[in-house]
């Protein structure tokens, strides 16, 4: 099953190689990982995103508490949380598909932020369902490039 | 006052109340070296740099407080390495003071430079880097908090030179700023799992209490006692948790696990509700996991969360600190225990384990036509009647130090369990004889492991540590043999180890005393006369049978109650 964490550990060097080290010596594997300066001065987020039973993430929470420069840690995934994630893809754009493309970006609510004569870069923005679709219909004209920032996350705010 | 980064540094360790420290100079550390004198810190100089870790690694077993070491940066540091992860396997509470090339060349492959923090970070409890010298105090007082509370572990501090030379008015940091927002190490037990524990005790027919190393790092051996003896529940422990309940008590099982007793293991199978108190269930404790304990409602108090699920489901968690969740569990217990008459509730349970112990007790096979390694273990005990601190090599050695000696106390049975490192015993005994110079302090040794780390011998003898090195001699790497013998047709490739020095000269060329039993019949004089009689270090070269197992053995992977018995 797939688990967001949403880590917040201090700014600090070596941090990042703390958190990467206990996912790989433990033989845990991460999916995507996304770390950046929060609203609190000296504080990154780190969202995680990866797979394993029950068990494993459980164990997996629990070791990343016990990092001493790791504030907190959620699990995003039995909690109402909003997810996004920015894709750019580099897709190959000949005239004859270049109308089709721009519909399925625009169905998507996405941007084409780079142009040129054969190809288009498309930013696209949303959860990991709607990122999936847009690259699995764009796989057709012939996906180039692909750079994502893993997924982010926050929870919901009370209703 | 103006300042140095090595006075503040030797300032803090004084505050630490650090009184002596083991290490090993170098061009990067001098600047620390030439305030030594000046300081009221004590430092061992040792021949190698494992010697040091392991031996402040002993004195802190030995203790219960934090060790100290000190290298130089590069081969000094690495040298380091396997003495870390072996106080990080067994979480024992040392400092490890490193020192490193100028910030300024840091990253640059300087001379003499390593990345000791990265190779460090999956075996620290938390290490560090000091760039800013107005972080260095602050950062040396959170080493020793991190370093001794919560779950203890070794922590490590890498100074860079030109921060030792670089001045500063220096201040001691106040409380505050040490405080570690992302560090709440949880102590206090939670109330309704207390009352929950307790009920499940009280109302046990088979308890079972099986300790660990963390009963010891905790103090938490009396509250342990009390509740064994007032409830009448049974004990057995880790290989790291001999020594917190008595070797010698009546509920006193042995050690359980792949070389634990025939009581203790069959206890495991039948018991329905396990205590298990600072233990991990380690792989060579449950055997295979699926038929460990299959019929207990298992409890669990640690005081590290990562511990609790991790191999076996858990019916009741408790994370605290050993002792204060023993302490709980008694105050909600008293009560019963004047109510309940626990002596009868229980007999059928222990006449039962009992009956386990007498029938089946630790033995071996003893013609007297050679000198058992177990023999030799039995005299020590009988000699010295366990009145010394015993620590051990790795391998079979090991695990008939832990057999054949009932250790009554804590902190008096010290050794390499989770990492099992071959060559820890000897600089961890001189540790600990440093911390207790009046202490029988005595390594239990084989003649594969005394040779990794031998050089320390100089060390005991020109600072006066008589440390008594008894060598189990089998002219093997006895417990891999055995694992040829039993499982790999007794192919025994490269673990015959006759080719030895002459153990006697060699104790004799580092100034120290040597003795040599071949016969049975020598066995208690030659001890008694090695142990008591003789000043300073000693070593003792027994010529053991060769072919010697330890039993009872339980296959890697089997079930407990697999054994293989003598
Ligand atoms: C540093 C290290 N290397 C290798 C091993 C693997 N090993 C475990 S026990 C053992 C044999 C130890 O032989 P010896 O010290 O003679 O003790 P004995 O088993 O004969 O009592 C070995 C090689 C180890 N535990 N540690």
């Amino acid at each position: 099953m797939r688990h967001v964490l949403s880590v917040t550990v201090e700014n600090e060097p070596g941090v990042l190689s703390r958190v990467a080290g206990l996912f790989s010596g433990r033989g845990f594997n991460i999916e995507s990982l996304n770390v950046a300066p929060t609203e609190e001065p000296g504080v990154s987020r780190m969202t995680i995103t990866t797979h394993g039973d029950d068990a494993i993430v459980e164990q997996i929470v629990k070791q990343l508490r016990k990092l001493v420069t790791v504030i907190t840690v959620r699990d995003y995934t039995d909690v109402k949380a909003v997810e996004r994630e920015l894709v750019l893809v580099k897709v190959n754009a000949e005239d004859s598909k270049r109308a089709e493309i721009l519909r399925i970006v625009d169905i998507f609510r996405c941007k084409v932020i780079d142009v040129s004569l054969d190809e288009l870069t498309v930013e696209c923005t949303g959860d990991i369902g709607k990122v999936e679709a847009i690259l699995d219909l764009l796989t057709r004209f012939g996906i180039k490039e692909v750079a994502r920032t893993g997924s982010i996350a926050l929870k919901r705010a009370k209703q | 006052m103006e300042l140095t980064g090595a006075q503040i540094l030797l300032k803090c360790l004084e505050k630490e109340g650090v009184t002596c420290m083991f290490g090993f100079p170098g061009g990067a550390v001098i600047d620390i070296y030439d305030e030594i004198p000046r300081s009221k810190v004590e430092h061992i100089l040792v021949r190698h740099e494992q010697g040091a870790i392991h031996a402040a690694d002993g004195y802190a077993r030995a203790t219960g407080e934090v060790g100290v070491c000190l290298v130089t940066s590069g081969p000094g540091a690495t040298n380091t390495v396997t003495g870390i992860a072996t106080a990080y396997m067994d979480s024992i509470p040392v400092v490890i003071l490193t020192g490193q090339v100028p910030t300024a060349l840091i990253g640059n492959d300087a001379f003499q430079e390593v990345d000791i923090v990265g190779i460090t970070r999956p075996c620290t409890k938390h290490n560090y880097l000091v760039k800013d010298i107005n972080q260095l105090a602050k950062t040396i007082r959170q080493a020793f908090y991190l370093a001794r509370t919560g779950r203890p572990g070794p922590v490590l501090v890498d100074l860079p030179k030109d921060i030792m030379q670089t001045k500063i008015e220096f201040t001691y940091p106040d409380d505050e700023e040490v405080k570690l927002r992302s560090y709440n190490p949880h102590l206090q037990p939670h109330v309704g799992q207390v009352r929950k524990v307790a009920q499940l005790i009280r109302k046990a027919e088979k308890p079972l209490i099986y300790s660990g190393g963390g009963v010891i790092s905790a103090r938490a051996h009396e509250e342990m006692t009390w509740l064994a003896h007032s409830l009448r529940i049974p004990v057995t422990s880790t290989l790291m948790g001999l020594g917190a309940f008595p070797g010698d008590d009546e509920l006193w099982l042995g050690m359980l696990g792949m070389h634990g007793t025939y009581a203790a293991n069959m206890a495991i199978s039948e018991c329905d509700v396990l205590l298990a108190v600072g233990a991990r269930f380690d792989d060579r404790v449950t055997g295979k996991l699926a038929t460990f304990a299959p019929h207990a409602t298992i409890v669990h108090i640690d005081i590290d969360p990562t511990s609790i699920q991790k191999n076996v489901p858990v019916s009741v968690p408790l994370v605290a600190d050993c002792r204060s969740a023993l302490k709980a569990l008694k105050a909600e217990l008293a009560e019963a225990t004047s109510k309940t008459d626990f002596v009868a509730q229980r007999k059928q349970w222990v006449e039962q384990v009992q009956n386990w112990a007498r029938t089946h007790p630790l033995n071996y096979k003893d013609d007297g036509s050679s000198i058992k390694p177990q023999y030799v273990v039995e005299k020590l005990y009988e000699i010295t009647k366990g009145d010394a601190i015993i620590c051990t090599e790795v391998g079979q050695n090991q695990m008939w130090a832990a057999q054949f000696f009932k250790y009554k106390r804590p902190n008096t049975f010290i050794t390499s369990g989770g990492l099992g490192t071959m060559g820890y015993g000897f600089p961890a005994a001189m540790g600990a004889q440093k911390a207790f110079p009046d202490k029988l302090v005595i390594d239990v040794a084989g003649d594969g492991s005394i040779q990794m780390c031998i050089q320390e011998m100089t060390t005991v003898v020109c600072n006066k540590l008589p440390v008594k090195i008894v060598i189990l001699n089998n002219g093997y790497l006895g417990m891999v043999r055995q694992w040829q013998e039993l499982f790999y047709n007794k192919n025994y490739c490269e673990t015959c180890m006759d080719a030895q020095p002459d153990f006697v000269k060699l104790a004799e060329a580092y100034g120290a005393k040597g003795f040599r039993i071949t016969e049975k019949n020598d066995v208690e004089s030659t001890l008694r006369t090695a142990l008591y009689e003789t000043e300073g270090p000693v070593i003792v070269d027994v010529r053991v049978e060769r072919e010697e197992n330890v039993y009872p053995m339980v296959p890697a992977g089997a079930s407990l109650t697999e054994m293989l018995l003598v």
